[in-house]
């Protein structure tokens, strides 16, 4: 099932949590929402639950204006970051609980709730284990059941609130390995919230970037990792060094330097480019950007290095075992992919002249 | 634990061995917390039952065969009927809505609830008087309604809701702060009504800090005297409760019956305090702090 959202707006008394948002979740997808804390992504998930009263603007599960419903009333499934097991039922029991509750006319009888719990069980491959108490699990074990639970009402929608938050990064590896393969047997429209970019990289169809109650960017994982629509998201999404520069004649400069760049670039002032660490060319000190290397250090499989470039600016450069790169060496720097924001308050994208610009990147 | 234990005393004897100090100024305070104890505590309680039993159990049960006496008992268990499960519905009302919602005067009722606690319980019992007496705010329109508050039963019953109704809700309100909404929200996603979620979710998960608390509340409310002595208007056989027929047997030098009463209260407060010690034993982990009052 679809979910629109329109102008949606929430404020805690003065405090804005969201400004106005606009998102279209499609059915079937996964979509996470990430940013970090304080971004609006879990009281949008929670204004989609009905947890909480929006101030503002309307929730639509397909046709049907959820906004208007009652949380037990809107048919969501929702899971919580600390799992919020019952704990004094057991695991079936949890699971059972939504159909358990439901009016007498509408209530299936024990044995079909106890058989709904037994197939559920089996999805979340915790078979065996109907009969413990959410104590006697594991954090891993816990989210699965709590999954579960919010599976077993039907949901039209499914919600997570950062699921993963509260496990050790090993389990939270599984899960989210484990979640894919759900969603993929079942196909229930999920979103879920997560600060952890990698997380919702790996995961999700589509990412929305949220930042101060307002989207950033809503796209791929490929597209919000290769074309950051803004400044924001570039810093926010993997790593990269930012440099204060100018655009003046088609050039970009940085202080009295020029950034080479390749091409030429329309616009005019001050602004902002943003280069990754691994999208640096290190060559001589006399081609390109020169620089001191201060710092090479283990990252992962290669290596990275701090190189200042003076003026109190250092950028972070991925260096191959093909250069025997040390500190106090002086190189010179060459972008082979960048963005460029011009800084006039609006973040907009970069414009390298001379090139239909379908990302920005200069490929 | 053994092992620390074992380390904790080797660390002590070893200070004590260094300073010469540890062992004699450890040996003078534990005297001198036993010896308060069995001075303040210990000896009252012994001196109530000797004094009750002096004349044999068979003084000590004629005692309850005073009919103002059983008329004592049987009022202090009515009272007690109506204040406590009063105070239970109040106290898991307070703390539901002091700890699941948020609204304007938040902090203004969690004081307000510590009020009997800091309030003179003669206090206590005078803001009825004032309220309801014969010359009190609402006395004439109770008078021509041929109602009585003050001197009267319904007059004790809302001094003693008054002076216990904290018991319940402090009991209540840091453990469901604890606990958190989020078993409450996922109860109602999954289509719980307010009523369900709250016997099947949340009752289960306060169950033993509300027994804490009703327990402390029913001792309380059984052994109250200050502001029902204010209410009460020591009326025998209508309006006296046990501790105030305690105080009308001994002002009358009626030794035997006056403890003998007294040792039931007594009782009560030892069977309380043994329940106290096990529901703080046993279910510590689901008390609000496991602190006990």
């Amino acid at each position: 099932m679809e979910i629109q959202i329109r102008d949606l707006a929430k404020d805690y008394g003065t405090v804005p949590a969201l400004h106005s948002v606009d998102l279209d979740v499609k059915s079937g997808e996964l979509l996470a929402l990430l940013g970090p804390s304080g971004s609006g992504k879990t009281t949008l998930l929670r204004s989609i639950a009905g947890l909480e009263q929006a101030s503002r603007g309307k929730i639509f599960f397909g046709e049907e204006e959820a906004s208007a419903t009652p949380v037990r009333e809107r048919g969501v499934g929702f899971v919580f970051q600390h799992y919020a097991l019952f704990k004094h039922m057991t695991v079936a029991e949890n699971i059972g609980f939504g159909l358990s509750v439901r009016p007498r006319a509408k209530r299936p009888p024990k044995a079909a709730i106890r058989e709904r719990v037994l197939s559920l069980l089996d999805l979340v491959r915790l078979k065996g284990l109907e009969d413990r108490y959410p104590a006697q699990l594991s954090g891993g074990q816990r989210q699965r059941v709590a999954l579960a639970r919010a599976l077993a009402v039907d949901p039209k929608v499914l919600l997570l609130d950062e699921p993963f938050g509260a496990l050790d990064a090993k389990v939270r590896k599984e899960l989210r390995k484990w979640l894919r393969e759900i969603h993929e047997e079942t196909h229930y429209t999920t979103v879920f919230v997560t600060h952890d970019q990698e997380e919702a990289l790996e995961l999700a169809d589509r990412v929305v970037v949220l930042d101060k109650g307002r989207i950033e960017q809503v796209g791929t994982p490929d597209e919000v990792y290769d074309a950051p629509a803004t400044p924001f998201v570039f810093a926010f999404i993997g790593d990269s060094s930012e440099l204060p520069v100018t655009v003046d004649q088609g050039r970009v400069w940085l202080y009295d330097r020029a950034v080479p760049l390749g091409l030429d670039v329309v616009g005019h002032g001050p602004a902002r480019l943003f280069v990754r660490p691994q999208h640096w060319e290190v060559g001589a000190p006399a081609n390109g950007l020169a620089g001191v290397v201060r710092s090479v250090l283990r990252h992962g499989p290669g290596r990275r290095a701090e190189v200042e470039l003076g003026a109190g600016v250092s950028v972070t450069v991925d260096v191959s075992d093909d250069h025997a790169v040390r500190t106090g060496d002086r190189i010179g720097l060459k972008p082979s992919r960048w963005r460029l924001f011009l800084a006039d308050g609006q973040a907009v994208a970069p414009i390298p002249a001379r090139r239909p610009a379908a990302s920005g990147f200069r490929a | 634990m053994a092992m620390s234990d074992t380390d904790d005393w080797r660390a002590a004897a070893a200070t004590a061995g260094a300073t010469g100090e540890g062992f004699a100024a450890r040996a003078v305070l534990i005297a001198l917390a036993l010896g308060f104890l069995a001075l303040f505590l210990v000896l009252p309680l012994v001196a109530v039952f000797a004094e009750a039993f002096r004349n044999g159990v068979g003084a000590w049960w004629a005692a309850f065969q005073d009919p103002d006496g059983l008329a004592a008992i049987r009022l202090t268990l009515i009272v007690t009927a109506i204040a406590v499960p009063a105070n239970l519905v109040f106290g898991i009302a307070a703390a539901w809505a002091i700890t699941k919602f948020r609204f304007p005067g938040k902090s203004l009722l969690i004081t307000l609830i510590d009020l009997p606690f800091s309030v003179s319980p003669v206090v206590s019992g005078l803001v009825w008087v004032l309220l309801f007496g014969a010359q009190g705010l609402l006395g004439p329109f109770l008078k021509a309604n041929g109602l009585q508050i003050i001197f009267a039963v319904p007059g004790l019953v809302l001094a003693t809701i008054f002076v216990t109704f904290p018991f319940v809700a402090r009991e209540l309100i840091p453990l469901m702060e604890e606990q958190g909404t989020a078993d409450e929200e996922a109860a109602m996603t999954l289509g719980a009504s307010g009523l369900t979620t709250f016997v099947r979710v949340t009752l289960p998960n306060i169950k033993w800090g509300l027994l804490y608390g009703v327990l402390l509340c029913n001792a309380r409310a059984m052994g109250e005297f200050g502001a029902v002595s204010v209410v009460s208007g020591h009326v025998r056989g209508l309006t006296n409760t046990m501790p105030l027929h305690v105080e009308i047997l001994y002002n009358e030098y009626e030794f035997v019956a006056a403890f003998a009463m007294a040792s039931l209260l007594a009782a009560l407060a030892l069977v309380t305090l043994v329940l106290k010690t096990f529901l703080e034993w046993r279910y510590g982990g689901h008390l609000a702090g496991g602190r006990g009052h």
